[in-house]
Formats: structure tokens, C-alpha cells, sequence
């Protein structure tokens, strides 16, 4: 309905501009095309993904035993945020900004983004955050040993005395990745408003596009506080400003309300491009439409709003007054009611389907059942005097890694799958994709179980020691982990041996209902031969009916 | 065949329902013992939601699980399912069900938490609840003798020390936080350098303690036995290794410790980040990099010269 500019843009077809490479090497040009920017932040945070799972397993390794005795405490210390931050700041983002990049134009029926040099630029920032971070390993004083949060004070103490010290490339690099971040939301958000093709409604988008919309939402209110608290704490250690120095009258605590009103909201970054997954998954594997999908689109919007007023849940313990904490236990159990819409619709959806079980349905399926589990630990953890008990144990840690591994990973793996055929036009192999599957379950379900009840019983989080009655869940945890590491292997086997010698997938293999699934596999530069012309709500299952008026129209050669 | 369903339905909430009370039965075994009149408060309301969230968490994998282990589409079988695609009345159902429970659990939180009535920090806009409820005091103080002063906590990288008021006005010093079971504690906790977190397990309580603020804090601990004290707010290199013995004991008991604790010269007590420090060389397979330097030995009155000790929760 509102295409606007694009139409003269179309001119060689086959290639974005003349002489640009054809080849894998465009994955190393500043190339415009979404597709292209879109695999170059999937492969690169997955990349930043295999480092940040190193750190974990060296954590693990410590972890092992009760005793402070693999590596050093300050390198113990250094590995859990570095570990933290790589793999929010250089994985997760990343990695659905690139897959919402890839889908999100072919979905609305766009020939790319809004801004294509806007988006190259953001994409290329990540690898600098990621330089800036891997090298302040070499700086003396080593990488930021503060926590992925970076509360100050600790954050402020500088043992070397040197102005260039791990916390300071930290604190570059998470702006550099929040300036990233937000150029990337102005041209989601564009995008998604302006470039959807005629016929293409709000309410005839897929559910994947409402939240990536919902997501990017967030990135616009929150970054800039995020942003503004680093700035902040860069002038507290570089500069002697004393915003958050309590003995010069500075208040630390101002730090945790600038940090928390952009990192809460962060995990719904997260969470709703993943919600979106599942929506897209569930009705092609069980032939059904989406249950409800007008509320479960309008429900992403409503957590968008909700999500901005949750923060202080996770400062209950830091010196919060009594009203405050219970405001705040009220708006975060209201959450719960918009994601409690999406769970029950999935499962309405599967409902007496047709079902599937292909590694991206099971993939989905197990982590909407994480995403439960995490959701009735969350509502634990905002009731006030259960958190006031494990805030800031394993409670914590074994929860969020359901919602960060169990439903955020599983969706992205689900996602990766699914898509896999479009993006490469071959196909990947069942079977290892099923391996990889029953391997990352497992070795999910072993790694973070036990991290509730070790949490109960009251071990701390980010401790490099702890007493001998916490061993025996730590002992499972840590084998948990290592089996997460080996599952990484068949994935990266399946991926890679697929792209080069797969089978041919042709343009829909899933039989599924979108329009990325009328042009050919891998889709052309700038997809469409003729926009689309929608004339349908998107999950038209079991009813036979047309999604597009100009189907013949869409690929240059039919078929 | 509806009759049929309906009965499927009876008989697996009844199941559901029964595994879920047994799920929140459980859920006390979950903790360690417990040493505070809060803890029994806690853990009554966590048992609730163990409960609850067995019930949801079983409903809706049960729903899952029968789809698909009875609703697999057949090897060749490429037709689609019903073509259903919304019911408002289940919609609304599934909107207003969560949405009275979260309210339900939120009010029952806020209840508990009035009865514990930890107090803890700056209080500026104190809003209680207008019907007074009774708070988590085991029993009125009966003992006139003790001390009705706070206790001060002193927190800093990496050692807790402990300062007990006494009439000559100065401070009796320890390592070791000693108090009187069956009493409301007050303590004031303080901090020197950065965030720590002041949590006892057993107690179910924690607090961070924030550097130039001093936050009051208040609980009664109800059972006589030796528990540990952790960091929780991460401080720093030896965080983990921030910990401290809590000892309840009698009345009787208390006062002769502190009498006794009174008349001793202060001498350095065993600190574990400080001796780890010394001997950094010789700990790991991997050396570091620098660090924050620990503060030297707390000296104190009371200076136990080993590790904490208090047993496995």
C-alpha cells in the first residue's frame, strides 16, 4: 500500500551494481542488499557465539569444583563478563537483526529496507564492537572484570591506574554497539511502516513482522538511557566526573535505573522476534492457521509498552524503598498476561494439527516448553519476598538462560532451519538437524535445571568458589555445559556441508503460506520482478485460498 | 464422543491438580533450614507458587504432548488441518483467567511482605498499609537486658566486620555475627568502598548495602544453630570468598559471648581474600591480572583465626 520509492531503483537484476561480486565474496563487501547484510550478521554473531560458549565452558571448568582453582579469580571474573556481554551484545542482537533483515522485506513484500546504507554502516559496526571487546584482552589489567552490568563502583576501581583499561574498551564498544542498534531500529521501523507492498495491511503482516516491529520499538525508548549510563561511567573513569562515585557524592544506584531501563526491556528485544518465530513455525508444521492472530499481533505491542515499565524488578535488593518494590511486583506480574495470549495460542495452534516434526517444529515446540518453565520462574522472581531470598543466586542465572538459551536460542535455531532452504535454495540434513536437536535439549536441560535449586539453597551468582554443598548440581551443570559446547558441532557440519552440497530446495519446500515463499530460493536482488499485490491474511491454512492477486508476475521465470 | 472428552478433561486436571499439590509439598525440601520467622513466610508462599506453576506448566506441555504424540500427519499425508482461526470466548478466557491469578499472586506477595516488615532502606515515602497487620515478630522482647541497639554491619573488599554498642561507648568488635534467637534484630549496614549484599540463606533475607547510606535492617531469627552470611551483590576479586559465620544462640548464651568478646584485646582475625592474596602464586593453574589489593586482616575482639565453619545448610 505505501511502496514509494524503490520502483526506479530497479535496474540489472541480477546484480546490485555493476561489477559487485556474484560469489560468497559479496559476503565481504559493504554490500546494500538485506539479504546479503542479513547473512553477514548470522554468520558473524555466531562466530561471536562460538567465543562467548569458550568462556562459558572455561566458567564451567572453574564451576567443576568448589574450589577457586582452574584460573585465577580476576581471569574467572573477566570470562563471566566477557562471557555476558559477547553473547548479548555480539550474539543475540545481532543475530535476530539479521535474521529480521533477511525476512523482514521479503515478508511485506519490499525490495529492501528503508535505508540500504544505513543498514550496511550498522552492520558494519558490529565487527568493531567485537574487535574493541576481544581486544581488551591484550590491555594491562586485562578485559573488564565489573559483570556485564558494570555497576559501579566496582566499575570505577581501576587497579593498573592506565586510562586505556579493559572497562573503558568495554564501555566504547557497548556504546558503539547501542549507536549500531539504534540506526538499525529507525530503519526497521521505516521499513515496516512505509515500504509494505499494495495490499499488505497492518493486520495482513506476518506475526514475525508485528514483533520485529514490537522489538525495535523498544530499541528506540530504551538505547538512549543505556547509551547516556555508559557515557556516564566513561566520564567517571576517564574524565573525574562523579555521576555515580559515592565519595564524592556521586549515587551508584542512579547507575542501576539508567542501566536496567534499557536491559530490562532488552530481554523483550530478545524475546519478541523469537515469539515471532514461533508464530510463523507452528502453522506450516501443523497445517493450521495461527490461533487468534490478531491478538497475538496486538499482545507484542502491548508487552513493547509494559516492558518499559518493569525495570526496578531487578533492583528489589539495592536499596529500593518498600512502595517502590511493590509497584514494581504489580506491572511485572502484568506481563505475564500479553505472553500467557501468545503461549495459549501456540498451543490452540498445534492443536489437533497436522503435525511435523521437523527439526525447526521441534526446536519451536521445546522452546515454547522452556519459555513456560522460564515464565513461572519469572513470576517467582517478581514476587518481592521470594526475590528478596534468590535475587542474585543461580535462581537467576538458571532462569534467565531458559529464557536466553532455551527459548531465544531454540527459536533462532528453529528460525535458521526453517529459513535455510530460502536463503541458500538447498536444503540442510534431517538428521543432523534432529541430532543437534536431542543434543542441545539435553545438554540445555542438564546445564540450567540445576541452576534453580543450587539457587534455592542459596549459592550467589559470579562466584569463582563456592561451599562444597552446592557440588553435586554444580557437577551436572558443568557436564550440561560441556554437551552444549559439542552440540555446536553437528549444526556448524550440517550448516556448512548443506550450503555447498545440499540438496536443491526449490521455492517452497515446506509448502508454506508467505511471500518469501513465492520467489525463487535463494530470492533474487531486490526479490520481486513486480510487487505483490496482497489480497489475504497470512496463515490461510486448510482454506485454499490466494495470498497474492499477481502471483505470475512476482519472479522473472515463473515456477 | 463429547461425554468421552469432558471425562478426559475431569481426569487429567484431577491428575494434574494432584501432582501439582504434591510439586508444592516438595518445594520446602528446596531450601535450607528455616532460622528466621521471615523464612517460614517465604517459603509458605513459595510452596504456592510451586504449586500453581506445576499446574500451568503440566496444562500446557499436556496439551502439547497430545497433539503430538496423537496428531502426527502421516508420511504422505499433505492435507491441512481445521482451518480454525480464532474463538473469542477462549481468547477472553485465557485473558482473564492469568490476569486474576497474577493479581492474586501480586496481592498475596504484598501481604507477606507487609508481615515480614524487613523495613530496610530510606524509607522517605513510608506507604503502609492502612489496617495494621501483625508483623513477623515471633514474640514482644521480654528481655530487657539486651541490647535494644543496632548492630552495625561493616562491609568492604573483602571482610565483614560486625560492631556490637557496649556502655563504655566503644565498639565490641568481631568477625562472627552473633545474635540472640527469638528477638527482632536490628542491624545498620554500611559499606566502605562498594555494593555488597547482605544475605543469610537460612534466613531467606538479603539486602545491598551501599556505600556512603546506611540502611536499616530488621528480622527475627527463630532457631539456635550456626549459619553462613554471603556477598551477594558482586564486590570485586574475592567476592566469592566474602563470607562470614552467623551464630543464633540463647539469651543466656549471647550475653556471655558478648561479655567474653568485651574482654579480649583485638587481634587480626583469619580473612580468607587477604591470605589468598598472599599466596596468589601458588592457587591456579592460570595467574591473573592485577587487582584490587584486599584490605589487610580485620582486627577485631572476637578474631576466630579459621574459615567460617557453619555446616552444609
Amino acid at each position: 500500500m505505501a511502496n514509494i520509492s524503490v520502483e526506479e531503483l530497479s535496474g540489472n537484476r541480477a546484480q546490485p551494481y555493476p561489477g559487485a561480486p556474484d560469489n560468497w565474496k559479496r559476503f565481504f563487501t559493504f554490500s546494500t542488499d538485506h539479504k546479503v547484510i542479513g547473512i553477514q550478521y548470522i554468520v558473524t554473531s555466531f562466530v561471536f557465539f562460538l567465543i562467548g560458549g569458550l568462556f562459558a565452558m572455561i566458567i564451567r571448568g572453574e564451576l567443576i569444583t568448589p574450589e577457586a582453582n582452574l584460573v585465577d579469580r580476576t581471569i574467572y571474573n573477566a570470562m563471566f563478563t566477557m562471557h555476558g556481554s559477547v553473547m548479548l551484545f555480539l550474539w543475540s542482537f545481532p543475530v535476530l537483526v539479521g535474521l529480521a533483515n533477511y525476512l523482514v522485506p521479503l515478508m511485506i513484500g519490499a525490495r529492501d529496507m528503508a535505508f540500504p546504507r544505513l543498514n550496511a554502516a550498522a552492520f558494519w559496526m558490529v565487527p568493531v564492537v567485537g574487535l574493541l571487546m576481544m581486544s581488551s584482552f591484550f590491555v594491562p589489567g586485562g578485559p573488564s572484570q565489573s559483570g556485564w552490568w558494570a555497576y559501579p563502583p566496582v566499575s570505577l576501581q581501576n587497579p593498573t591506574g592506565n586510562l586505556i583499561n579493559g572497562q573503558v574498551l568495554w564501555l566504547l564498544a557497548v556504546a558503539i554497539s547501542g549507536v549500531s542498534s539504534i540506526m538499525g531500529a529507525v530503519n526497521f521501523v521505516t521499513t515496516i511502516f512505509k515500504m509494505r507492498a499494495p495490499g499488505m495491511t497492518f493486520f495482513r503482516m506476518p506475526a514475525f513482522v508485528w514483533t520485529v516491529l514490537a522489538a525495535q520499538l523498544i530499541q528506540l525508548f530504551g538505547l538512549p538511557a543505556l547509551t547516556a549510563g555508559a557515557v556516564m561511567l566513561l566520564l567517571d573513569i576517564v574524565a573525574g566526573t562523579s555521576f555515580f562515585r559515592p565519595e564524592n557524592g556521586g549515587n551508584p544506584i542512579l547507575y542501576q535505573h539508567f542501566f536496567w531501563f534499557y536491559s530490562h526491556p532488552a530481554v523483550y528485544v530478545l524475546a519478541l522476534p523469537v515469539f515471532g518465530i514461533f508464530s510463523e513455525i507452528f502453522p506450516v508444521y501443523a497445517r493450521k492457521p495461527l490461533f487468534g492472530y490478531r491478538v497475538v499481533a496486538v499482545s507484542s505491542l502491548i508487552i513493547t509498552g509494559l516492558s518499559a515499565i518493569v525495570w526496578v524488578h531487578h533492583m528489589y535488593a539495592s536499596g529500593t524503598p518498600g512502595w517502590m518494590r511493590m509497584l514494581f511486583m504489580f506491572t511485572t506480574m502484568s506481563i505475564s498476561v500479553p505472553t500467557g495470549i501468545k503461549i495459549f495460542a501456540w498451543t490452540a495452534t498445534v492443536f489437533r494439527g497436522k503435525l511435523r516434526l521437523d527439526t525447526p517444529m521441534l526446536f519451536a515446540l521445546a522452546g515454547v516448553v522452556n519459555f513456560v518453565f522460564a515464565g513461572i520462574t519469572g513470576i517467582m522472581l517478581g514476587s518481592v519476598p521470594v526475590d528478596i531470598h534468590v535475587n542474585n543466586t543461580y535462581f537467576v542465572v538458571g532462569h534467565f538462560h531458559y529464557v536466553v538459551y532455551g527459548t531465544v536460542v531454540f527459536g533462532i535455531y528453529a528460525a535458521l532451519y526453517h529459513w535455510f532452504p530460502k536463503m541458500t535454495g538447498r536444503m540442510y540434513y534431517e538428521g543432523l538437524g534432529k541430532v543437534h536437536f536431542w543434543l542441545t535439549w539435553l545438554g540445555t536441560t542438564l546445564n540450567f535445571l540445576p541452576m534453580h535449586p543450587v539457587g534455592l539453597m542459596g549459592m550467589p551468582r559470579r562466584v569463582a568458589s563456592y561451599d562444597p554443598e552446592f557440588a553435586f548440581w554444580n557437577v551436572l551443570a558443568s557436564l550440561g555445559g560441556f554437551l552444549l559446547g559439542l552440540s555446536t558441532l553437528p549444526f556448524i557440519l550440517n550448516m556448512v556441508s548443506s550450503w555447498i552440497q545440499g540438496e536443491k530446495a526449490g521455492n517452497n519446500p515446506w509448502r508454506a503460506i508467505g511471500l518469501e515463499w513465492l520467489i525463487s530460493s535463494p530470492p533474487p536482488v531486490e526479490n520481486f520482478e513486480q510487487l505483490p499485490i496482497v489480497i489475504a491474511e497470512p496463515y490461510g491454512y486448510g482454506k485454499d485460498e490466494p495470498l497474492v492477486s499477481n502471483l505470475a508476475e512476482l519472479s522473472e521465470s515463473p515456477g | 464422543m463429547n461425554m468421552r472428552l469432558i471425562g478426559t478433561l475431569v481426569g487429567a486436571t484431577i491428575l494434574i491438580t494432584l501432582a501439582s499439590l504434591w510439586m508444592g509439598q516438595q518445594a520446602y525440601s528446596w531450601f535450607p533450614p528455616e532460622a528466621s520467622a521471615e523464612s517460614k513466610l517465604i517459603d509458605d508462599l513459595f510452596s504456592f507458587l510451586t504449586a500453581l506453576g506445576t499446574f500451568i506448566f503440566l496444562g500446557v506441555t499436556g496439551m502439547l504432548a497430545y497433539s503430538v504424540l496423537f496428531y502426527r500427519a502421516g508420511r504422505y499425508d499433505y492435507s491441512d488441518g481445521p482451518p480454525i482461526e480464532g474463538n473469542v470466548t477462549l481468547e477472553i478466557v485465557w485473558t482473564a483467567i492469568p490476569l486474576a491469578l497474577v493479581i492474586w499472586i501480586a496481592a498475596y506477595s504484598y501481604q507477606v511482605y507487609e508481615q515480614m516488615d524487613v523495613r530496610g532502606p530510606m524509607e522517605l515515602v513510608h506507604l503502609h498499609m492502612p489496617e495494621t497487620m501483625e508483623a513477623a515478630y515471633a514474640e514482644p522482647m521480654e528481655m530487657a537486658s539486651l541490647p535494644s541497639a543496632k548492630i552495625a554491619v561493616q562491609a568492604k573488599q573483602w571482610a565483614w566486620i560486625f560492631h556490637y554498642p557496649s556502655e563504655n561507648g566503644e565498639d565490641i568488635t568481631s568477625t562472627e555475627l552473633h545474635l540472640p534467637v527469638d528477638h527482632r534484630i536490628k542491624l545498620a549496614l554500611t559499606s566502605d568502598d562498594v555494593l555488597h549484599g547482605f544475605y543469610v540463606p537460612a534466613f531467606r533475607l538479603k539486602q545491598d548495602i551501599i556505600p556512603n547510606k546506611t540502611i536499616d535492617f530488621e528480622f527475627t531469627p527463630t532457631r539456635i544453630g550456626t549459619y553462613r552470611l554471603r556477598d551477594s551483590q558482586y564486590s570485586g576479586t574475592y567476592f566469592a570468598a566474602m563470607q562470614a559465620d552467623v551464630v543464633v544462640e540463647s539469651p543466656a548464651d549471647y550475653q556471655s559471648w558478648l561479655a567474653d568478646a568485651a574482654g579480649r584485646v583485638p587481634s587480626p582475625a583469619y580473612n580468607r581474600a587477604s591470605s589468598e592474596y598472599n599466596r596468589a602464586a601458588e592457587q591456579t593453574v592460570v595467574r591473573g591480572w592485577e587487582t584490587v589489593p584486599p584490605a589487610s586482616p580485620p582486627v577485631v575482639n572476637y578474631a576466630p583465626k579459621q574459615a567460617p565453619a557453619s555446616p552444609p545448610a
